[in-house]
Formats: C-alpha cells, sequence, structure tokens
C-alpha cells in the first residue's frame, strides 16, 4: 500500500472545491444552529434551490452568470421565509420537522416530470457553467506542491470557492462580534428570556434562517459549477447530516469550527476510503469487495464521529467550558 | 422586618376603598375581565384591577392562585381567554411581549432566566434599549454601535454595582449563584428603564443577608418613580415594604388594601395568612425550598 499517495489523496481533497462546498453550506448551518439555536435538518434544502437557481436561469433563461447568482441567493430567501413564517413562533421542534420535509419535498418536485421543461427532471441541467470558466484568469498548467497537483481549471474554482468560505466567515465573525450576534446568542439560550427585554424575537430568527440559508444556496452554486451539471438526487437527505457531522466535529458555535470541520471530515473520508481500497487489494479484507469500500468507509468515520462526541464533545475547536454551562 | 425604615408610614394611596377592584386615583395598568383558563381549570379570572402609579404593590396568594399566569397575561406572554387592559393609557391586549416590554412594562421571571452562557456584562447590554448594532445591518457599523456600547456600558455598571455584581461582569451567568441570578436578572429588566416593573418571586433563592439590600433597591426604585407590582411569599417582607397589596385566591382578587387592612382582613387571614405565618415558623425549611426555583 502506498500511504504517501493515500496522504496525498487525503490532502487533495481536504483542500479542494468539494470541501469549500460543504464548509460553505455547514457555515450556514453553524449560525442556526451554533449560534440562534435553530434545528435546520433540511439545509440541502437551501443547497438544491442555490444550484438550480443558477442552473435554470442560465439555462433555461440565458441569463448571465451574475444574475444567476442572484437567482439562486433570491431562492433561497424564499425557502427560508416558507420554511419560517409558519414556523418560528411555534416551539423548535416544528421548525425541524418541516426543514426535512419541505428538503426533501422540494427535490421530488424538481425532479417531476411536469418540471422538466425549468428543471431537466430527473436528467437534471448541465452546460450553464461555460461563463464562469471563460472568466478564468489563470494560465493552463498545472499547480501544486509535491504530488499534490490541480489543473488550472481546479485552482481558479478554488480561489471562488474558498473566498466564498472567508467572505461568509468575515460576515460571521462581524456578526456574532456584534449586538446582533449577542440577541441570538441570547435566543438560542432562551427566548423567552430575550423577548421580555423587548425584542423581536421571530424577526432575528427569520434574519438567522434566511443568511443561513443564503450560504447553502452559494454552495449550492458552487456545486453547480464545480460538476458543470446538476441532478436532483444528489440533494439527498444524508448531504445535510453530513454537514451536521463537520459543524459538530469541528464546533459549533466557533467562526472556523464547520470550515475546520468540513476539512478534516474531508480528509478522513478519502483516507479511510483509500486505506480500505488498498487493504481489500492486498486480500487483507477477504470478505469485502472494493466496492464496499465507498459503504464502509461511512461507518468508520460514523465511528470516528462517535469517539469524538465522547470525548470531545465541543468539537475540534469548540469551548468545553462553555458547553458544559448548567444551562438552566 | 423594618416596617418603618422604608417609610411605609406614608400613605400613598389616599382615600382608596380597601375592596376588590378599587378604583386608584392615577393608576397605571388598569385591567378588567381578564379570565384564563387551562382546559377545566380557571387559572385567572380577574374582574377588575387598577395598579396606582408609583407605589410598590404586592400581588399574594397561595401557590396556584393565579399569580405567575396573570403575569404572563399581562405581559404578552400568555393569551387571554377574556379581557381588556391598559398601561399607560394605551390597550396592550394581543400585543406580543417584546412590544409590551418596549411600551415600558417590564417582568422577569418566577423560574430564573439568566442566559447562562453569556457574562453578566451581555446579559446586561443585552437588556439596553438603544442599540443600533442590534439590527442585522447595523451590526457591520462597528464604529456607530461601539459609542453606543460605551455609553449603555456606563449605566449597566452602575446597575450591577447597586446590585452587588460589578466585581461578577466579566463571569459567565452561569457561574452565579441562584440568588445572584434573581439579582442579575432584575438589575437587566431595569437595563430596559421601564416605568412599571414586575417581579416574580423576587426574593426566592436570595441570601437573606442580601434580602434587605434588594429591599432598599425596590423601595429605591419607587423613590425614583418607577411602578413596581411584585409576588411574594415572605410575609414580613410584605407588610414591611409594600403601599398597597391586592390578595389573588384560585384566580380572583379576594382582597385589596393597605398592609394593615390586609392584617386585618378576616377573610385573607383564616384563608391565606394563618398558614402563611405557620409555614414562616420554619425559615431554613423554607428558604431551601424556593431555593430550587432557579
Ligand atoms: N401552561 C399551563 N398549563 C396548564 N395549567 C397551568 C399552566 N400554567 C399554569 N397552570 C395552572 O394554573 C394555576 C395557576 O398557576 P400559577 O399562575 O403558576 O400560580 P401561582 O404563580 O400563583 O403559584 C395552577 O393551578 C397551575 O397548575
Ligand atoms: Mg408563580
Amino acid at each position: 500500500m502506498d500511504f504517501a499517495y493515500i496522504l496525498t489523496a487525503g490532502i487533495t481533497t481536504a483542500i479542494g472545491p468539494i470541501a469549500a462546498i460543504y464548509a460553505l453550506a455547514a457555515i450556514g448551518l453553524n449560525l442556526h444552529f451554533g449560534y440562534t439555536g435553530l434545528l435546520n435538518f433540511g439545509q440541502v434544502g437551501f443547497m438544491l434551490v442555490g444550484a438550480y437557481g443558477l442552473g435554470i436561469s442560465v439555462n433555461t433563461f440565458g441569463l448571465p452568470m451574475w444574475a444567476g447568482f442572484l437567482v439562486a441567493v433570491a431562492c433561497a430567501v424564499v425557502l427560508a421565509l416558507l420554511l419560517g413564517i409558519p414556523t418560528l413562533r411555534l416551539r423548535a421542534d416544528y421548525l425541524s420537522i418541516c426543514t426535512i420535509a419541505v428538503a426533501e419535498v422540494a427535490r421530488l418536485l424538481y425532479r417531476a416530470e411536469f418540471a422538466r421543461d425549468l428543471t431537466g427532471g430527473v436528467y437534471g441541467l448541465q452546460g450553464f457553467a461555460d461563463g464562469f470558466y471563460d472568466m478564468n484568469p489563470i494560465p493552463r498548467g498545472s499547480y501544486g506542491f509535491g504530488d499534490i497537483t490541480f489543473s488550472a481549471r481546479d485552482v481558479w474554482l478554488m480561489l471562488f470557492a474558498w473566498g466564498l468560505v472567508a467572505v461568509a466567515c468575515l460576515v460571521m465573525w462581524l456578526l456574532v462580534h456584534s449586538p446582533w450576534g449577542r440577541v441570538i446568542k441570547g435566543i438560542r439560550e432562551d427566548e423567552d428570556a430575550v423577548r421580555s427585554l423587548g425584542k423581536n424575537v421571530f424577526v432575528y430568527k427569520m434574519q438567522s434562517l434566511v443568511l443561513g440559508g443564503v450560504f447553502g444556496a452559494l454552495a449550492g452554486v458552487v456545486i453547480a459549477i464545480n460538476q458543470q451539471t446538476i441532478h436532483p438526487d444528489q440533494f439527498m437527505p444524508q448531504v445535510t447530516f453530513y454537514l451536521w457531522a463537520m459543524l459538530l466535529l469541528g464546533g459549533a458555535g466557533r467562526t472556523l469550527g464547520p470550515v475546520i470541520g468540513s476539512v478534516v471530515l474531508w480528509f478522513l473520508l478519502t483516507v479511510v476510503d483509500e486505506l480500505l481500497r488498498g487493504l481489500i487489494q492486498v486480500g487483507a479484507l477477504p470478505f469485502l469487495q472494493s466496492s464496499d469500500a465507498g459503504a464502509l468507509r461511512h461507518a468508520v468515520v460514523g465511528l470516528v464521529l462517535l469517539l469524538l462526541i465522547v470525548f470531545r464533545p465541543q468539537g475540534l475547536i469548540g469551548d468545553r467550558k462553555e458547553m458544559l454551562v448548567n444551562v438552566k | 422586618m423594618s416596617s418603618d425604615a422604608n417609610g411605609a408610614a406614608v400613605d400613598r394611596m389616599p382615600g382608596v376603598e380597601p375592596v376588590p377592584g378599587s378604583a386608584k386615583p392615577d393608576p397605571i395598568l388598569k385591567a378588567s375581565g381578564v379570565r384564563r383558563s387551562f382546559g377545566g381549570l380557571t387559572a385567572v379570572n380577574v374582574e377588575r384591577l387598577e395598579v396606582q402609579r408609583g407605589t410598590i404593590t404586592a400581588l399574594i396568594g397561595p401557590n396556584g392562585a393565579g399569580k405567575s399566569t396573570l403575569f404572563n397575561l399581562l405581559t404578552g406572554f400568555d393569551r387571554v381567554d377574556a379581557g381588556e387592559w391598559s398601561f399607560q393609557g394605551r390597550s396592550l391586549n394581543r400585543l406580543s411581549g417584546h412590544k409590551v416590554a418596549r411600551a415600558g412594562m417590564v417582568r422577569t421571571f418566577q423560574l430564573t432566566k439568566a442566559l447562562t452562557r453569556l457574562t453578566v456584562m451581555d446579559n446586561m447590554l443585552l437588556a439596553a434599549p438603544d442599540q443600533f448594532g442590534e439590527g442585522m445591518l447595523g451590526a457591520f457599523a462597528r464604529p456607530v454601535w461601539q459609542r453606543h456600547e460605551r455609553l449603555n456600558r456606563t449605566r449597566a455598571e452602575e446597575l450591577l454595582d447597586r446590585f452587588k455584581l460589578l466585581a461578577k461582569k466579566d463571569d459567565i451567568a452561569g457561574s452565579l449563584s441562584g440568588g445572584q441570578r434573581k439579582l442579575l436578572e432584575m438589575a437587566r429588566a431595569l437595563m430596559v428603564n421601564p416605568s412599571m416593573i414586575m417581579l416574580d418571586e423576587p426574593m426566592a433563592g436570595v441570601n437573606p443577608a442580601l434580602v434587605q439590600s434588594l429591599l432598599g433597591h425596590i423601595t429605591a426604585l419607587r423613590d425614583d418613580g418607577v411602578t413596581v407590582l411584585f409576588v411574594e411569599h415572605d410575609m414580613d417582607v410584605i407588610m414591611g415594604i409594600s403601599d398597597w397589596i391586592v390578595v389573588l385566591a384560585q384566580g380572583q382578587v379576594i382582597a385589596e388594601g393597605r398592609p394593615a387592612d390586609i392584617r386585618a382582613n378576616k377573610q385573607v387571614v383564616d384563608a391565606y395568612l394563618g398558614a402563611q405565618h405557620d409555614e414562616s415558623g420554619g425559615e431554613p425549611g423554607a428558604e431551601t425550598d424556593t431555593g430550587e426555583s432557579r
């Protein structure tokens, strides 16, 4: 087994566009759950409307790339309002039930036959990202260090994706270190207390839901650009659960928590995957086919997460003291 | 306790009839026909209630009398089945909790709601009404909100000092004792600049050594012009500090009056005070009992 290769593969994934996509969506989840206490189990729904917002604008309506961006953001705002208006005045569980259901319903709607003219139905959309790659200012060639290399296309996309992550982190840092952030952290603990001090809790929760959803939609936009094709069935509920795993792994309620969570989890996923594949190839795991590796890596990562949550419930960079405060 | 030290001898309710629902010369709060039932149980059924501006009014009654429910209804934390009420001449019906607070009527909770993971100072600053940075866009205007923050911080420090919490301002509120959390909640409510403050069992769980100074704060508030309505069980405290007492039983106002009137009211003494006085014989027991209410 080539351990150097495995390590290289892990690092390549951890700094690649996919990790940036998940980091961006997890930042939104961090605003929802880590700071406001909103349980959103449908973040993938925001990614879906973001990806399709771009795809449909450019493909079906022939709009320019930047307009597709705005449409993606607008779709996330609408979805957040749809989710929030009926549920945010109710107990916290109503929002979580609605998010998981609405995200799944959205996927089914986008793949439905009657939506095919707009969304391409089960066949999805392709060929809308050319505008992005045409703008690539980076000369052709191979970039990287050691065995870790990226094409000019990848570098351009990574600059864009990690640039968005950096902007999102900056926005989050400014927000959570402001009086606005203090109010949402108060809501996370006890919204009645905050209400009794004259704050309109509903409006704050809605703002948080909308902005976190917009981060999710931006992640969807990057998915669309990265793949140059989108497909409804890649927006399955497990995407949201990966995001939750990343958030908890990195540390909820920390600006960099979701970013670190995404990078580390993608590194682990890839390394475990490659290790399993290698072990199967040398015949160390005779009861497994190499096609089982993909499924098994999830189990192994689940175990790693379980251990982390038992021994480090605050996540990699969370504050254990703060987390263990007796809240009641 | 000291019924003379705080000047309870001054009658702030001259000429008011000590009967349930009596009209006050200058009411800040007027309620009528306020009803709320939970299933078959009528928790609150207040025919008429007026609270005189600039006084300390105590709301007493046995456990389950509906005192906390009445607070919840009046402050927009629960929906009435029927009834209306106004505060400073403005109808508050159907107003949600945050609007009631902004109108100047701020309440505390029987089960303390200190925001335990925020610092003591952040608890205070959160309550300040004027903070541009609490808007989502305002949050990005750091120089503007930092100026507001400085002004609010000065006021918060004064209040914390008054409540003997200044030394703890940078600790997280979760590290405070139950009694200190009660004090913090009261100081925090004052940060809102209320014209009327409603305290639900403010003394419960507070160190007896601190109770005296807490009483001092409450009378000082009144002397600053803030109207105080509070729920309390300790009869000595109530008799010593209140200008007016309202007795609630099974959701209804069964008596109202000055401390002397209530003491002389046979119905109240039989129904409530008698039992209460027996209980207050076991003072330490009562303390630990209320200690869990944080
Ligand atoms: N949310 C609720 N659901 C059902 N019953 C309630 C609720 N809140 C209060 N009650 C009932 O209403 C009555 C009054 O309660 P409460 O206002 O808490 O009394 P107090 O504060 O005077 O001790 C009690 O019998 C209580 O059990
Ligand atoms: Mg009560």
